[in-house]
């Protein structure tokens, strides 16, 4: 027993050394497996507002390539105006507006924090639950998608990014629907790897990728890189795809939260057909 | 007494603020990235207690992890850091020993002391940190090339930074 003290006794910085690494990767881990709302992350008080007056001051640095980001927007969205279409045909034609539902809605949100030279990136959105912000919602920016909604606040949330080892988008080919999945090899933050495209697919360079639609965050079709190389390499199945991301992520400095209103269904739907058939 | 009390405080504040607004905006080449923030668990005195140091790293690893969304990445790297450091000192020290009250800096100690401080304790680091940040060890030299272009970067601004407050010391 004495022996046993003396032993920990001698040993007492090493044995506080490996607590505090215990406790250490005890918070990696919680963070990588747990979605929810932690205290200890960028969507609290203090970092939140620190994060929050910085880019207040930054803002102006990018306020060309934001407002260049904008005027694009704005003319695609024109173009898709009613006011843009011309009647083909002169007869009376009835129109159902009632068949439509509103399915997405988006909410204006500005990045207060974001990092694309890690290989987890996050990003801090200067709104939270108070803005109707929850766990799981998709991000898109000026042009494709940004990340999905991690922890939410009150005043803030925190996004992983597409540049996420971690983080798998499904998207299709907007040519062929042939679908994939979206995911970051940790490289370089304008290019992104397509997974599971069988290899008698045509291709070719500069072919558009959209999202898919089916994990019903994201709208369809929605435009979200350009396909830069591919080639399937010696006994696979499956392309390799490097793809060109259409947003900048060092210049994100507005983006859109996609809330779908009828995710809760979709989501009753697969949990039911998960646990057997009741 | 007093001097401490308030200069390490606003140190480990200075450093945290000046890695998260600024050097993790900057980018060299794909993922590279400079951590000055280190720093400041080197220039820590000598003499402070080794549990003490341990903890004020974990400290200062958790500041940095709570604004990049990394939780308890950097902590980890910090308390590695912190667990070495005694024994690097003791590797690194002079025949007859420390002086007491003398810091660990360039102008103390000169600069071949410093370098081989800051370079083996930065290499470490990184090493750690971005081994961490992987979680595999699949992709084992691309990730230590990393760690070590990293590791550059670090040097050149902690030498900067060294240069800089070495000739407000020697004022004083």
């Amino acid at each position: 027993m004495r022996n046993l003290i003396a032993f920990i006794r001698k040993y007492s910085f090493f044995f506080l050394f490996v607590g505090v690494e215990a406790l250490a990767f005890y918070l990696i881990l919680k963070n990588n497996h747990f979605q929810g709302s932690s205290f200890l992350n960028s969507t609290n008080k203090v970092a939140g507002g620190i994060y929050s007056k910085y880019s207040d001051l930054t803002e102006y640095v990018n306020l060309k390539e934001v407002n260049n980001d904008l005027s694009n927007e704005n003319k695609l969205l024109r173009e898709n105006q009613l006011g843009s279409f011309v009647k083909v045909f002169s007869e009376n034609i009835i129109v159902k507006d009632t068949i439509y539902k509103r399915k997405y809605l988006y909410t204006k949100a500005k990045v207060i924090n974001n990092s694309t030279n890690k290989q987890n990136n996050y990003l801090t959105l200067s709104i939270g639950f108070n803005n109707g912000v929850k766990n799981g919602m998709g991000v898109i920016g000026p042009s494709g998608i940004v990340g999905v909604v991690k922890d939410v606040s009150a005043n803030y949330s925190s996004v992983v990014s597409v540049l996420h080892r971690e983080s798998k988008i499904s998207v299709k080919l907007k040519k062929s629907d042939y679908f994939g999945s979206m995911q970051w090899d940790g490289e370089d933050y304008r290019l992104t790897v397509l997974k599971d495209i069988p290899n008698h697919v045509l291709l070719t360079e500069g072919d558009t990728v959209v999202t898919s639609g089916y994990s019903s965050i994201f709208p369809e079709g929605l435009p979200t890189a350009i396909i830069k190389t591919f080639e399937v390499p010696e006994g696979e199945n499956f392309y390799e795809i490097k793809m060109q991301l259409l947003n900048d992520f060092r210049q994100l400095t507005y983006v859109y939260v996609v809330k779908n209103n009828t995710s809760m269904e979709v989501k009753q739907l697969e949990s039911g057909r998960e646990n057997g058939d009741d | 007494m007093i001097k401490t009390f308030i200069t390490y405080p606003l140190q480990f504040i200075l450093f945290v603020l000046f890695q998260v607004l600024i050097l993790n905006n900057i980018q060299l080449g794909g993922t590279v990235n400079p951590y000055l923030y280190i720093l400041f668990i080197l220039w820590l005195p000598i003499e402070w207690n080794k549990a003490f140091v341990l903890g004020i790293s974990f400290l200062l690893g958790l500041s940095i992890d709570v604004f990049t969304d990394t939780m308890g990445m950097h902590a980890s790297a910090c308390v590695f850091l912190g667990f070495i450091r005694p024994y690097l000192l003791n590797v690194l020290a002079p025949r007859d020993g420390y002086e007491l009250n003398v810091p660990p800096t360039a102008g103390a100690l000169g600069w071949v002391w410093f370098l081989q401080y800051a370079t083996i304790g930065v290499l470490l680091h990184h090493s750690f940190l971005f081994f961490v940040e992987v979680f595999r060890f699949s992709e084992f030299f691309d990730t230590l090339g990393r760690a070590l272009a990293s590791t550059i970067f670090s040097l050149i601004m902690i030498i900067l930074v060294q240069v800089f407050s070495s000739n407000t010391e020697d004022r004083r």
